[in-house]
Formats: C-alpha cells, sequence, structure tokens
C-alpha cells in the first residue's frame, strides 16, 4: 500500500466522520423540535407549584423536574373531574369500536376476496367509492339522524350513549379495503384443501383465514384504535354530560373551566398520552407498519 | 377467484350457499354504511336545499328553500374566510409539511446506528390527541413569558417578545400550522419512508457506476421513483387542511374575528351550536365537492402514470 493512498483512505474516512457527526447533529436538533413540547408536558405535570410552573416555562427550566415535585396536579384533576368515569368511557368505547369492527369488515372483505356472489363487482366498487366520503361531510344530518334515533329500554334518542359514540365507526369503508387487498394476496391453496375435506366456509374463515391474516388485523385494530381513542368532534356533539363522554371531550371542557391551572392540565394531558405512549413504544413496529400501509406502493 | 374447485362435485346448491354466505357475511358491514354513512350523505344533499334545524319548532316547519342556502354562502363572511384559511393552509403546510415528512424519511432511511430511535421520536406526536397537542401549544404561545415568546426573545436580543400569538388576526393562522405540522409530519414520514425502502438499490449503484453524486441521485433517482407516494402525500394532506378542525375549535373557536375559522368550524358551530342544520348541510356539500374534486385530481395523476408504464 503506498502512501498516498494511505492518506486518502484516512482522508476518506474523515470525511464520512464528519458527515455522520453532521447528520446526527441534525438529526438531534429535530428530535429536540420533536420532543420539547411532551417533555414540557410531562415535566410541568409533575411541579406541584402553579407559580413555579409558571415562572419556568420561559426559560429551560422548563424542561427539568426541580422545586416541589410529586403527584398535586394529578390528584387534583381527580378532585376537580370526573377523571376515572372519562377514562372508562374512552376504553370501552374504542375496545367495542376495534373488536366490532375487525369482525364486520373483515367478513365482507373475505366474502368479495374469495366467494363468487351476482353484485360482486358492484359491491366492491360501491366501497371503493364511499371510501372519498368522509366522516366530516355526513357528520350533521347524521347528528339530525341519531338525535331520534330510538334504543332499547324505550330510549327515544341517541344523545349521551355509548352506541352513538361505537356503531357509526364499526363499518368503515378504508378498513374493509385494507382487508381485501390482504386477502386477494393469501395463497388459495390451504382453502380449496379444506373445502375438499368438507370444512364450512365459516370454519375456514375461523381456522385458516384468521391466523394467517394476524398482520392485517393488527394494522386495522391500531388505526382504528388510534381514531377512537383521539376522535374528538363526534363525540363533542352527541355528549352533553360526564356520563358517556370520552377523555377529548372532558380535557377540552376541563381546559375551559376556571380557574385555569396549566400543571393540573398538563397532569390531565400527561394521563392521556401515557396509556397510548406506552402501548406505541411497546408495538412500535406494527403502529410504523400500519401507517405505511395507508400509503400506495411507490 | 371461486372457492370451488374444478371437477369439485358440489352442486349448483353449493353456489348458492356460497352466495348466500356471502351476503350474510356483508350484511352488517352493508347495513351499517347505508344507515350510517349513505342516508346521512343523502341527507345532506336534501336538507341543504331545506331550513331544517336541530330541535323542530312547532311554529316553524320545516321548508324547502331551493338554493337559498348556498346563495347565502356567497355572501356569509365567516364561511368565505373558513374557506380561504383552508386554502391558505393548504398553500403554506402541504408543501411545507411534504418536504419535511421526505427529509426526515430520507434521514432515518440511512444505515446508521440509532435510527430507529430518531424515527421513533419523529413519530411520537402521531400517537398524541390533538387536543392534548393544542392545550399544549396554548401553554407554549402564552403571550406573557410562554416558551416560545422567551426563545424568540433570547434568538433575536430582545427585538422580538411578547407576542400575543392567538389572539393576533394575522398570526393565529401560523401558529395554528406550526402545530399541525409538527402533529402530523411524523405519519407521511413513514409512507415516504416505505416508498423509499421499495426504491430498487441497483438503481443507485448504476447511478454510482456512471459518476452521479448525491444530488444527483437524489434528482434523479429518488424523486422520480416516489412519484406516486408523492402524489398519494400531497393529496392525503390537502385533504386534511379541509377538514381542519380539532386544533381549532380547542385553541380559539375560530377567533379571533373568525381569523382562524375553517370550512369545518363553520359547518359544526352552524349545525351543532346554532342547530341551523340545513345551513350547515349545505357547507358540508360545499365540503364535499371540494374533497371529491382533490380525490379525482389524484386518481387522474395516478391513472396517467399506469398508462405510461
Amino acid at each position: 500500500m503506498t502512501a498516498a493512498t494511505k492518506t486518502s483512505r484516512i482522508g476518506f474516512s474523515m470525511q464520512k466522520r464528519i458527515r455522520n457527526t453532521l447528520t446526527y447533529l441534525v438529526m438531534a436538533a429535530l428530535a429536540i423540535f420533536f420532543l420539547f413540547p411532551i417533555v414540557f408536558m410531562f415535566v410541568s405535570s409533575i411541579k406541584n407549584n402553579e407559580t413555579q410552573v409558571m415562572s419556568d416555562m420561559s426559560s429551560l427550566y422548563a424542561f427539568i423536574p426541580r422545586g416541589d415535585l410529586g403527584f398535586v396536579n394529578f390528584t387534583d384533576v381527580f378532585g376537580r373531574m370526573e377523571f376515572g368515569k372519562l377514562l372508562f368511557n374512552s376504553t370501552l368505547i374504542m375496545l367495542v369500536t376495534v373488536l366490532s369492527g375487525l369482525l364486520v369488515n373483515s367478513l365482507i372483505a373475505y366474502s368479495l376476496a374469495r366467494l363468487r356472489f351476482k353484485g360482486r363487482n358492484f359491491l366492491l366498487g360501491v366501497i371503493v367509492a364511499l371510501m372519498i366520503v368522509p366522516f366530516e361531510a355526513v357528520a350533521v344530518p347524521l347528528l339530525l339522524l341519531v338525535n331520534h334515533l330510538p334504543w332499547f329500554g324505550g330510549a327515544t334518542t341517541w344523545l349521551d350513549s355509548y352506541h352513538v359514540q361505537i356503531i357509526p365507526f364499526v363499518a368503515d369503508a378504508f378498513s374493509i379495503f385494507l382487508f381485501y387487498q390482504f386477502f386477494i394476496n393469501i395463497p388459495k391453496d390451504l382453502e380449496e384443501a379444506a373445502l375438499v375435506d368438507g370444512a364450512g366456509l365459516l370454519r375456514i374463515y375461523w381456522n385458516i383465514v384468521l391466523p394467517l391474516s394476524r398482520p392485517i388485523f393488527a394494522t386495522v385494530a391500531i388505526l382504528q384504535a388510534l381514531a377512537s381513542w383521539n376522535r374528538f368532534m363526534w363525540p363533542l356533539m352527541v355528549t352533553r354530560g360526564v356520563d358517556a363522554r370520552p377523555l377529548t371531550v372532558g380535557m377540552q371542557t376541563f381546559f375551559g373551566q376556571d380557574p385555569r391551572i396549566w400543571g393540573d392540565l398538563m397532569a390531565f394531558a400527561s394521563m392521556i398520552t401515557i396509556p397510548v405512549l406506552i402501548v406505541f413504544l411497546l408495538f412500535q413496529k406494527w403502529f410504523v407498519q400500519s401507517v405505511a400501509s395507508t400509503g400506495i406502493k411507490g | 377467484m371461486a372457492v370451488t374447485l374444478p371437477g369439485n362435485k358440489r352442486p349448483i346448491s353449493g353456489r348458492t350457499n356460497e352466495a348466500f354466505l356471502a351476503w350474510l357475511f356483508s350484511a352488517p358491514a352493508i347495513i351499517l354504511l347505508i344507515v350510517f354513512l349513505v342516508v346521512p350523505f343523502i341527507m345532506a344533499i336534501v336538507l341543504g336545499f331545506t331550513n331544517q334545524r336541530l330541535v323542530p319548532n312547532l311554529n316553524l316547519p320545516t321548508q324547502i328553500i331551493g338554493f337559498r342556502n348556498f346563495t347565502r354562502l356567497i355572501s356569509d363572511e365567516a364561511f368565505l374566510r373558513g374557506l380561504l384559511n383552508n386554502f391558505y393552509f393548504v398553500i403554506v403546510v402541504v408543501p411545507i409539511q411534504t418536504s419535511l415528512a421526505l427529509l426526515l424519511a430520507i434521514l432515518v432511511n440511512q444505515k446508521l446506528r440509532g435510527m430507529n430511535f430518531f424515527r421513533t421520536i419523529y413519530f411520537g406526536p402521531v400517537v398524541t390527541s390533538m387536543v392534548v397537542v393544542a392545550i399544549v401549544w396554548t401553554f407554549l404561545y402564552n403571550p406573557d413569558a410562554g416558551m416560545i415568546n422567551a426563545f424568540l426573545k433570547t434568538v433575536s436580543f430582545g427585538a422580538i417578545g411578547n407576542i400575543n400569538w392567538l389572539k393576533d388576526t394575522r398570526l393565529v393562522f401560523p401558529a395554528i400550522m406550526v402545530l399541525s405540522i409538527w402533529q402530523g409530519v411524523g405519519f407521511q414520514m413513514v409512507i415516504y419512508l416505505a416508498g423509499l425502502q421499495e426504491i430498487p438499490s441497483d438503481l443507485y449503484e448504476a447511478g454510482e457506476v456512471d459518476g452521479a453524486n448525491k444530488f444527483q441521485q437524489f434528482f434523479y433517482i429518488t424523486l422520480p421513483q416516489l412519484r406516486n407516494t408523492t402524489i398519494f402525500v400531497v393529496i392525503s394532506t390537502t385533504i386534511l387542511a379541509f377538514k381542519l378542525f380539532d386544533q381549532v375549535k380547542v385553541m380559539t373557536d375560530g377567533g379571533p374575528q373568525n381569523a382562524s375559522m375553517t370550512t369545518m368550524l363553520y359547518v359544526i358551530n352552524q349545525g351543532w351550536g346554532q342547530l341551523k342544520v340545513g345551513y350547515a348541510a349545505a357547507i358540508s356539500v360545499v365540503f364535499f365537492l371540494i374533497v371529491l374534486m382533490v380525490s379525482l385530481i389524484q386518481r387522474r395523476f395516478l391513472r396517467e402514470e399506469r398508462q405510461v408504464q
């Protein structure tokens, strides 16, 4: 090896090191941009003294847990609001919406992908067309509709209920489409073999299709769960009291309550965010895959 | 396509059985979609031509009023302001959010250590509820000594500061744009990331052999290969921009003086707040037509691409 190539190789690796350092610097700066509001929220929430929260917010102290630390703001939230009830409502609405959505949407998608029946192409076309209609465009007429719908037990309106926040979101054209795309790409051999062995369609669906389709079930579940947990506009319109109200609307009401105590607000915000963040960190790969699958193949 | 194999001994009745099961499997979804999407959609169009109210007033029965809702819209300043703001949002946010998403995707797509860590951080805001984001940023925008004012004061050596972001008619909407980008860009980053990973690596190898530098590779390989991804990202961000609601409802409710009004906020404030369902339905129809147009443009672009191939 000559001296010249050696120095050029050293020069090259030097250059590479400088470039990597620069890349990391840019990425760290961006990371700070995406992290600072969340860190600020968590740190402010554990500062017991509201005066300190306010005086710290204009300096880097905002990011440093210091002074009188504890969970006073959190207990305040429970004292000022029925937080437990709100949390229960959000969780229940999310679980029922996601589970029933998985069943309903995957069943129709399975029919569209595998079964032969008259009107199949028409039905598929309608589903694809319905993907364009945003919920926002039908929100107000739907409000008029559910306002006068009967329910079991003699209720004459759907307002202030759980089902008004669940049933309209169970069937979802986009979820059907995601399932459909997945099902048509599963090899048919297994199902055909089972059919020859005399298995019924429902059994084939349950014993063969479901186990093969875990990734798409996870994808749809994550997308629906996030949408349900964070839904705000519709529950704002259909809940008038705390009975069926979810966390998002509770948070907005809390925000509007006097006195506006920022420590309490940050505690409330942290408690909405922490469960989602934990689930996200645990199933990170799945989250990223779910979002990626909403895009189209380049 | 069909489950029935050729030569299968299943008689015709098996076929009808199959169709019956198909409709049985599909029925729950079909019924729900009809009742909660198709019916309200038709209602929106019909109600748009009436003066329907949310709570019926017996003295003022609902009447068909023709195009009066739509003619009223043309001179309704709050509505026009909302619509204009949506376009303002699209023009500013879509290019910034799309390019930032691409930049982030390229950064985390490098083969360096710790990329998963950064990807997680950039994606974090996406899983945070918009209501939470809106409230935390309201705190950050605090006019007295909020963090954003304090930061600007420091970097400008005291020249800028004490800005009342959410009460200033010119600044309120840009302020909302910033947090919207902050919350949403991770989503598009992931879509771009998926697009980047689909680009065959031999294209870059060939580029390197031909002596293309990194910038040339970006402009002649990466960007063209991401064409469909970019169309998708631009269109979906545009549609999201027209749905803008949560953050303006929480932070400003459209104020001050309608400076942060949006179409969706106006629909809800008219239909739910003021109980004017007919009028809100008319605005919903306009909103839907815009979304439809944007979606059709997307399909058009994508089809052209397929024809070229």
